[in-house]
């Protein structure tokens, strides 16, 4: 007995079999020189006469020039909205689904053009814009148009009403899929909608301006309004306006909150996270990693809902540290237009000086830090994803959002101690639970004060589930039916 | 954490090593892994490189009721010089029944193409021991440099774990130096749970290969099912220093699979097991499509199947 002596111990040479690159093609899609503002179902120049560039984040090439919307151009953009609301709004709701059908389909057909678009203007890897963020937005307004002629079934006996213009502003994570999260349920209803993109994403949204012109979505029910801080600005002090939906950053959103104090116009806010990713010692480990990567490096950790912090039992700290270290090196950063990328370029340079002065104060503050050897593009905004272990709850990189490919590894003892640790960050928004005890998923979701708990799985989405968070993660629900609930008055 | 694998008499490993925890599989979050290993796109130089190795890797099979000399030595000349009109580089081995291994042994004599047997009462490894350890030794003494042995799935599924373990040790034994190659039949052990378990109580034994299935079971090998086992290997080597090859087999007909397995195998356990020393394919159809993709890799041409010769 005991042949096993005779198995082998010893590793051949490495092969250093490389990917060739695997460009999507780009020739499918073509900006134009300028997009001015899109108001009333028209392409419209600014009164303000000013404009700026959008830049490709991975080559710093400028794409397109897009219009810089004042106080004069949210006025026009919200006035058109009203003048389109009494119409639309007592559309047959059967009607209204039509067209939001009509959309979803035009997007499911032009979704090549829009995934390599978002990978341009965005930075992130052609496999997740293709994958993730059309699939996604062409579901949302699938699922919304389902909705539009039931609303008296969702809310019986409340007899549902719209309420008017919303005023809705995304920011650049997710460029057209939180353009889809926000106008799919604010038309389902009836209302009519004036959107603000963020700065450094705008192309989809002028493209999505096309997409409604080939939906035939009647002129002023969607007007889009491009700019920076300012525009949103404007568009939040606007009078003309009957509904604020925002998501992006918790300090904005915390002044939006301010500016319309005592106004009584309802108010959504989806705003930052500092998610922990719960892994138990029984978990199915191999998979538990791919989910951690998952939640932490989709989408270069841009996510407000990423797993930012990963709380591992104690006693399997050391083996899954190692086997998320080895996955890290086999991550593929680099032209996101490459079908192999996984991780792309970070949005802005703004954002990367964020990130690196964050990773800077994780160093400072004694916890120990591991790259993988990678090697990045000369020209424009890279970060290598990061780990980081011996972190503690009272260190910046534990606390604070980065949102950038960084991840902060904590240890934790018992199912309490993972709680305590998990609630206890201002934020709110997801967690994730990897355990192969069904009865300790179910427990964990109970006590952990978060809008979204996965259950050995990260970032999934669906638009039939509701989303949005607890504490300075926001308040309001997008998705499912509570979706519907923040675009109705009820009479 | 540190569930050493349970068997009846303590295995002693190399450097002191203990196996890895059983641990768990998640068969949905594997799934999704190998889903998106699959869609890795592989291009110009890299594909031609693959392409190559693929051909490098398999093991050319032939498990028939109706196989005879001459088909095998058909077969065998096949595997030497597998395009007669273009530069490529033999297979791995000829995988026959033991009936057969000293025709192939003969055919195959001086060109460092390997003569692989199944043995051990397969398909289905219902028999006595003695029966299968004596099947082991008529193949390696007609010559077979590889055993391909089944595991009894009716041993463990009825978690008689010892039982199987036992007889891998008794047929690594009876091999003498030539190489084991351990069959686990996924597709009748019915979860990835018991995969890993089965591909641990087999390396236990001292498999140097694990091997999906026999090709008489669907499903043969999947993609999942080979990240899977890859997964097992790569914990027993972290844990061990145990370097354990793996063979995907039956169901792997084209080019572009045999791709997808080789990324599943990259971005798992890296460039060292990307040798026919450590990764085989068992096949018999994917040998032609590989050498039609070849030859439109390197001309920009596709050519007619007929071309190609069949054996």
């Amino acid at each position: 007995m005991g042949a096993v002596e005779k198995q082998r111990t010893q590793l051949p040479a490495r092969d250093g079999w490389e990917y060739a690159p695997a460009p999507e093609s780009r020739e499918i899609v073509s900006f134009k020189d300028r997009y001015g503002l899109f108001i009333g179902g028209k392409e419209v120049t600014p009164r303000s006469r000013s404009w700026f560039t959008s830049v490709s984040p991975s080559t710093e090439e400028p794409l397109a020039e897009v219009a810089q919307a004042g106080a004069k151009d949210v006025a026009l953009a919200v006035d058109a909205a009203r003048g389109a609301f009494a119409d639309w709004s007592s559309w047959k709701p059967s009607e209204r689904a039509k067209v939001l059908f009509r959309i979803a389909r035009v997007l499911q057909e032009r979704s090549r053009e829009l995934a390599v678009a978002e990978s341009l203007d965005g930075g992130k890897p052609i496999k997740e814009s293709r994958d993730v963020d059309l699939p996604l937005a062409a579901a949302h307004f699938f699922y919304y148009a389902g909705w539009a002629d039931k609303l008296e079934y969702a809310f019986p006996n409340r007899r549902p009403r719209p309420l008017g213009v919303a005023a809705q502003i995304v920011p650049w994570n997710f460029p057209l899929l939180m353009l889809a999260w926000k106008i799919a349920p604010a038309l389902a209803c009836g209302n009519t909608v004036v959107l603000k993109p963020a700065e450094t994403t705008p192309l989809t949204a002028m493209l999505f301006a096309d997409v409604c012109r080939q939906a035939e979505v009647p002129p002023g029910v969607v007007n889009i309004v491009t700019g920076d801080g300012s525009t949103g600005a404007h568009l939040v002090r606007n009078h003309g306006i009957d509904k604020v939906a925002f998501t992006g950053s918790t300090e904005v959103g915390k002044a939006i909150q301010r500016e319309l104090a005592g106004r009584g116009i309802p108010l959504t806010l989806e705003l930052g996270g500092k998610a922990a990713n719960i892994v138990f010692e029984d978990s199915a480990l191999d998979q538990a990693v791919e989910g951690i990567v998952n939640g932490i490096y989709f989408n270069q950790g841009h996510v407000c809902c990423a797993g930012s912090r990963l709380l591992v039992q104690e006693s399997i700290h050391d083996q899954l540290v190692r086997k998320l270290k080895r996955r890290m090196a086999t991550l593929r950063v680099g032209d996101p237009l490459d079908k192999n990328t996984d991780v792309g370029a970070i949005n802005s340079k703004a954002q990367l000086e964020r990130i690196e002065e964050l990773v800077a104060s994780g160093t400072e503050e004694g916890a120990e830090i591991y790259q993988p050897p990678c090697r990045l593009p000369e020209k424009g905004w890279w970060f290598v994803p990061t780990v980081f272990t011996n972190v503690a709850q009272s260190h910046r990189i534990a606390r604070e959002e980065i949102f950038g490919p960084v991840l902060s590894v904590l240890t934790f003892r018992t199912p309490d101690e993972a709680v305590e640790k998990a609630n206890n960050t201002m934020y709110g928004l997801s967690a994730g639970v990897w355990t192969e005890k069904g009865s300790r998923i179910l427990w964990m979701a109970d006590r952990l004060r978060a809008g979204v708990v996965w259950g050995n799985t990260f970032n999934r989405f669906d638009p039939s589930s509701p989303f949005g968070g607890y504490k300075e993660s926001g308040f309001g629900r997008e998705g499912g039916r509570h979706g519907l609930e923040a675009y109705l008055r009820f009479e | 954490m540190s569930q050493t694998l349970a068997l009846p008499r303590s295995v002693e490993l190399p450097g002191g090593g203990r196996l890895p925890r059983i641990g768990s599989v998640d068969a949905v979050a594997l799934e999704a892994r190998a889903a998106e290993l699959a869609k890795r796109s592989i291009k110009r130089e890299s594909k031609i490189y693959a392409l190559e190795l693929a051909i490098r890797m398999i093991d050319l099979t032939t498990l028939e009721g109706a196989d005879t000399p001459g088909k095998i030595r058909a077969l065998c000349a096949k595997a030497m010089h597998p395009d007669p009109e273009e530069p490529v580089p033999s297979v791995a081995a000829v995988c026959v029944y033991p009936s057969l291994v000293g025709v192939a042994r003969r055919a195959l004599d001086g060109s460092g193409v390997k003569v692989a047997s199944v043995a051990t009462a397969f398909p289905s490894g219902q028999a006595s021991i003695d029966v299968k350890l004596a099947d082991v030794r008529a193949a390696v003494e007609a010559g077979a440099d590889e055993i391909d042995m089944v595991i009894d799935r009716g041993a463990f599924l009825s978690g008689r774990i010892g039982q199987v373990y036992e007889e891998v040790v008794a047929v690594k034994d009876a091999c003498g130096d030539a190489h084991l190659k351990v069959i686990l039949e996924t597709g009748e052990l019915g979860t990835y749970d018991a995969v890993r378990k089965a591909s641990l109580v087999a390396i236990a034994g001292g498999a140097d290969f694990i091997k999906t299935s026999t090709g008489k079971v669907t499903p043969a090998a999947t993609l999942p099912v080979t990240l899977c086992m890859l997964e097992v290997i790569r914990d027993v080597y972290d844990e061990t220093g145990l370097v354990i090859g793996m063979k995907p087999a039956g169901g792997i007909r084209t080019a572009k699979q045999a791709i997808q397995y080789l990324c599943v195998l990259h971005e798992t356990l890296g460039g060292e097991w990307m040798t026919p020393d450590l990764f085989r394919f068992g096949a018999s159809s994917l040998l032609n499509d590989v050498l039609l993709q070849l030859r439109k890799q390197r001309t920009g041409i596709y050519r007619s199947p007929d071309e190609f010769t069949l054996d």
